[in-house]
């Protein structure tokens, strides 16, 4: 990506996904249909991901490949069959609080974004400190080509253990929540005892 | 299970699964050397779990990764990731210190090869574990997913 000649090409492929981007947020706070705002939801993260390989950070492309628009699609698709097909509409200040709640802090976040860094400046102060020292020790500590998993693994080990950590609390806490999902489990075990499988039966609407 | 209208579906899906599953392995030892690493390894391995129940129905599915055992693997590698850091604890070395797991000249890399090998194992089985206990805990309140519901 980045040996195209010159920036123009880049910077037409990031406005052009961000772009996308925009017009799929819009789709999805417009939609009622709950099946259709998870399947824009998962396109927005395979675009998100797309524009990280374009500003290069492969890793959180990755990340944001399979966790956003994998995993997460999955598990919003599984919440919806427990609950109704569509979103209730919002009338009066419902529908206007929030929009002016994010127009508001969508132009402070853009009055901030004045005072960063250019793209890959090199004398923005990620790229002058820590980012630097990294670079220079991982090879000769580490030994690893990928400073990445250098930082993540070794540097920050202890970070990465509690993120684990929080991964298996958020696992811990789901199941205890909602049940540990056996009932389908004895559901088709009974079923496969019986002589003849039975017409699925429907599920109860209602827990 | 309804006829047969999605047998390319179960063809194509019963080719792909396994391929998947390498795929998260390779993510996952090839993480030193290039994107990826346990994180993503464990969410790709979760996908494939996830894939087949979609496709073959939770039940069978259940029969194979029994959600007791989704649970322990997560326990698993969170245990698996503490472990290598109170054995670099026993070792001499701070917690977590990969330098002090093997014994070798200083400069010496393996120490933090295999430290980051085995940590990133336990990420991988932790989140593997995590994100099918979830699936399993949202899906297993529906018997069967019908075609109607998608």
């Amino acid at each position: 990506m980045s040996n195209l000649d010159g920036s123009l090409a880049v910077d037409l492929l990031s406005v052009t996904l961000l772009a996308l981007l925009f017009v799929i947020a819009i789709a999805m706070a417009t939609l009622r249909s709950l099946f259709a705002i998870v399947m824009l939801s998962g396109i927005y993260s395979l675009i998100t991901a797309t524009w990280f390989v374009v500003v290069d950070a492969l890793d959180v492309a990755f990340t944001e490949a399979s966790v956003g628009a994998g995993i997460t699609t999955v598990l919003f698709l599984a919440a919806m069959l427990l609950t109704s097909r569509r979103a209730k509409a919002e009338h009066g200040a419902a529908k206007i609080v929030p929009l002016l709640l994010v127009i508001a802090v969508g132009a402070v976040l853009v009055y901030a974004s004045i005072d960063l860094p250019g793209f890959g400046d090199p004398n923005s102060p990620a790229n002058t400190h820590i980012g630097t020292e990294y670079l220079v020790r991982t090879k000769p500590e580490i030994g690893i080509p990928n400073v990445v998993t250098a930082v993540l693994a070794s540097y920050r080990g202890f970070d990465t253990l509690g993120e684990v950590g929080v991964v298996f609390a958020a696992g811990l806490s789901v199941t205890l929540l909602l049940g540990f999902g056996e009932r389908a489990l004895s559901a088709s075990v009974r079923q496969g005892r019986d002589k003849k499988p039975q017409e699925p039966q429907k599920p109860e609407e209602t827990e | 299970m309804t006829g047969d209208h999605h047998v390319i579906l179960r063809v194509v899906a019963k080719v792909l699964i396994p391929i998947i599953a390498l795929y998260g392995f390779y993510v996952h030892f090839h993480g030193e050397y290039s994107p990826g690493g346990g994180f993503q390894a464990g969410v790709i391995l979760a996908v494939a779990v996830i894939l087949y129940s979609l496709i073959f129905g939770i039940g069978q599915t259940m029969q194979a990764v029994t959600p007791g055992f989704a649970r322990g693997l997560a326990a698993f590698g969170f245990l698996l990731y503490t472990a290598v850091g109170f054995a670099a604890l026993m070792l001499g070395g701070n917690f977590l210190d990969y330098d002090a797991l093997v014994d070798e000249p200083p400069g010496g890399h393996i120490g933090q090869h295999a430290g980051i090998i085995i940590i990133e194992l336990g990420v991988l089985f932790a989140v593997a574990g995590s994100m099918v206990a979830i699936f399993y805990a949202f899906a297993g309140r529906v018997t069967e997913i019908r075609d109607e519901d998608w």
